[in-house]
């Protein structure tokens, strides 16, 4: 039964249908937020319908561009045979 | 009746008959060492036990209390999942170094007194590089010695702030240090950051871990920062520095994975980033946030192991560890990238998973204290979390293009020991009741609120949103990261240049002096003597010599084999012991 469904995932006949669901599990995570208590809202950005999707999705784009960028111009990587000499 | 035993001793004790034993008695014998351990930890109270005078001074080798005991119990059922994870080894030595350094390690979170945690910190060292020796290659003996120097030098640190510490307060107790701000004070933290891999003294971590052999790694990501991390909860609670080296570790762990080629030093990187979470809830110190860093160290152990069982199974049967040399396996190892998953969501957080009901104690103990910048960088980082050990790895080892390599499931008992991790990381998500029992601090947290779980689960998957939409940017790339072990991997070269340039300056100047006067007057001597002196009266006597001096150089040849590092290692260890018994024994005199 696993190997069924990893095979099915990873298929890439399937990926239209494995987008849908993922856009339809995205909404409904969206929309679920708007509709919770919020009883423990320590700071203003707790407060607000949607944040965490809103601040996941600019962390993950931060943190892929600017890890990038120091990667490329910040001189951190180097060829497999830096250490070699 | 016995009130208390040792754990250490049933796993040192314990390893010396491995070598004696041979097949499947030795996997059960394995096996019931570690299961002993659990017996030993389930038996225990809190209490003083085994308290030994040594030179005036006691010496407490059973100090139990809640906190000794939740991490007691983690590194004896993570002991037990690694060894059934590891049966399938048949280099013995792994396994007598394996279980001397879970003895370490326990031998540490007993400890009562600064000294017998040394001596425990020491053999932790020194039996886990063996885990790295013995995967037998040039990188990963260079690296092991790299780790064994960096680790000597910590050792050292905290050797020298230990002994300060006794001059100045007459007492080696394991406890909450004052903040004083006094160098013995720091010379600990730094002694014991250097364990948690606190940048900038995290880089052996990521240089090691990587090398160890498939099974070692295992043991290596569970043990050596959470033992550090035990004793960071235990003497520096509520050190604000702490705090910022915290939040600082997690995202630097994670941009550094972002670059990562390598399978398992990525899953390294974010040993630092989810340490970086226990380091900060330490900082904060409040009653909450110590028990997110405990709770979260024990929920570590077991998906980190997971992840890397999962990591190393791939590189046992593929043979690749790069990331760009691996894709597609997801035909051929569907039980392990499922089991690598569950590892992956709970270390991202999942709800229902590991992660989700340990990290968020240590964020809300964040914003409860009024951190708010280090709660939202926390989260930041969960994050960048889910973002590679959740996406990015298994995306590019399983799916991806298809790297063609023809690959089957792992040994069984390699599957075995990661359901066993992944059935854990489930149970502690869906149930933490057990666990936050376990927490030295009462518990007034329930993860599972309505805004909590919808905006975990908003972060998480708008992450992967972002993932797929920038896809084409997050391609490995066939290189390394330079990080701080630079300094001693090229640095020291620097220094050496530096060294030389000057001394073949100042020796060629002396060549010339020499041939310009002293070549010339003994050419003269010489040959005046051997116009005036009969040369076969002299023949005799330098022949006698010479052949003296050959025999004598035969004689050390013979004993001057091996490496000249070797002997420097040797003596700088033996030279750390002798010298530390010696303070010791004259400190204590007084």
């Amino acid at each position: 039964m696993i190997k069924k469904f990893v095979l099915y995932v990873g298929n890439p006949d399937n990926s239209g249908t494995l987008k849908k669901l993922s856009y339809i599990a995205l909404v409904l995570v969206f929309v679920s937020d708007f509709f919770v208590h919020r009883g423990h809202a320590i700071y203003i950005w707790d407060k607000i319908p949607g944040w965490g999707a809103f601040y996941g999705f600019v962390s993950c784009v931060v943190i892929i561009l600017v890890s990038k960028f120091l990667g490329h111009q910040g001189g951190i990587m180097h060829d497999e045979d830096y250490y070699d000499d | 009746m016995i009130d208390w035993f040792h754990p250490s001793i049933v796993f040192i004790a314990g390893s010396i008959l491995i070598p004696f034993l041979r097949g499947k008695v030795r996997d059960a014998y394995l096996m019931m060492i570690p299961i002993l351990g659990v017996a030993t930890i389930f038996h225990m109270s809190p209490g003083t036990y085994w308290t030994y005078n040594f030179l005036g001074n006691p010496l407490t080798f059973g100090a139990v209390d809640k906190l000794s005991i939740v991490f007691g119990w983690v590194f004896t059922i993570a002991s037990f999942i690694s060894i059934v994870y590891a049966l399938h080894v048949k280099d013995t030595g792994q396994h007598v170094a394996a279980f001397i350094y879970v003895g370490g390690s326990l031998g540490v979170t007993f400890a009562g007194d600064f000294f017998t945690l040394f001596i425990f910190w020491e053999l932790m060292a020194f039996s886990s590089a063996y885990l790295v020796f013995a995967r037998r290659e040039k990188e990963a003996l260079e690296a092991g010695y790299r780790y064994i120097l960096v680790h000597i030098f910590g050792g050292v640190c905290l050797l020298g702030g230990i002994m300060l510490h006794y001059l100045k307060t007459k007492s080696i107790a394991v406890g909450p240090l004052v903040q004083d701000g006094s160098l013995s004070f720091y010379l600990i933290l730094a002694g014991v950051m250097l364990n948690a891999a606190v940048p900038p003294l995290h880089a052996w971590l990521t240089d090691a871990y990587p090398e160890g052999t498939v099974t070692g790694s295992v043991f290596m990501s569970a043990f050596t920062t959470k033992t550090a991390v035990y004793v960071l909860v235990r003497v520096f609670p509520g050190t604000e520095l702490l705090m910022y080296l915290g939040t600082i570790m997690a995202l630097y762990g994670v941009v550094y994975a972002v670059l990562e080629n390598d399978c398992r030093r990525l899953l390294a990187y974010h040993i630092i980033s989810q340490v970086g979470y226990m380091v900060a809830g330490v900082g904060i110190g409040s009653d909450m946030s110590l028990n997110g860093s405990v709770s979260h160290a024990f929920a570590h152990i077991l998906y980190k192991g997971l992840l890397f069982m999962g990591a190393g199974a791939v590189i046992q049967m593929t043979g690749k560890r790069k990331l760009t040399e691996l894709g597609g396996l997801y035909k051929t190892m569907p039980i392990t990238l499922v089991l690598y998953m569950i590892g992956g969501f709970a270390i991202s957080a999942f709800p229902l998973f590991s992660g989700f009901v340990t990290k968020s104690m240590v964020v809300s103990g964040a914003a409860h204290d009024h951190h708010p910048a280090v709660a939202l960088l926390l989260t930041m980082a969960s994050a960048g979390t889910f973002l590679h050990t959740g996406l990015k790895l298994p995306y590019y080892m399983f799916f991806g293009k298809d790297s063609g390599i023809e690959a089957k499931e792992p040994p069984v008992n390699m599957l075995i020991a990661m359901g066993f991790a992944a059935f854990l990381c489930i149970g502690i998500g869906v149930l933490p009741g057990p666990l936050y029992k376990l927490l030295p601090y009462p518990v007034h947290f329930n993860p599972y609120t309505g805004d909590h779980v919808t905006s975990a689960l908003g972060i998480l998957l708008f992450t992967g949103l972002g993932f797929f939409m920038l896809l084409k940017k997050l391609d490995p790339e066939p290189t390394i990261s330079v990080d701080t072990d630079w300094v001693y991997r090229k640095g020291s070269r620097v220094f050496m240049w530096i060294v030389k340039k000057p001394i073949t300056i100042y020796e060629s100047y002396l060549a010339e002096v020499y041939n310009t006067w002293f070549t010339r007057f003994t050419l003269f001597i010489s040959n005046f003597s051997a116009r005036v002196i009969d040369v076969r009266g002299i023949d005799g006597i330098v022949n006698g010599v010479a052949g003296f001096f050959i025999g004598l150089a035969g004689i050390l040849r013979g004993s001057a084999t091996g490496l000249v590092r070797n002997y420097a290692l040797t003596m700088l260890i033996s030279g750390t012991a002798i010298i530390a018994y010696y303070l010791f024994a004259y400190l204590t005199r007084q």
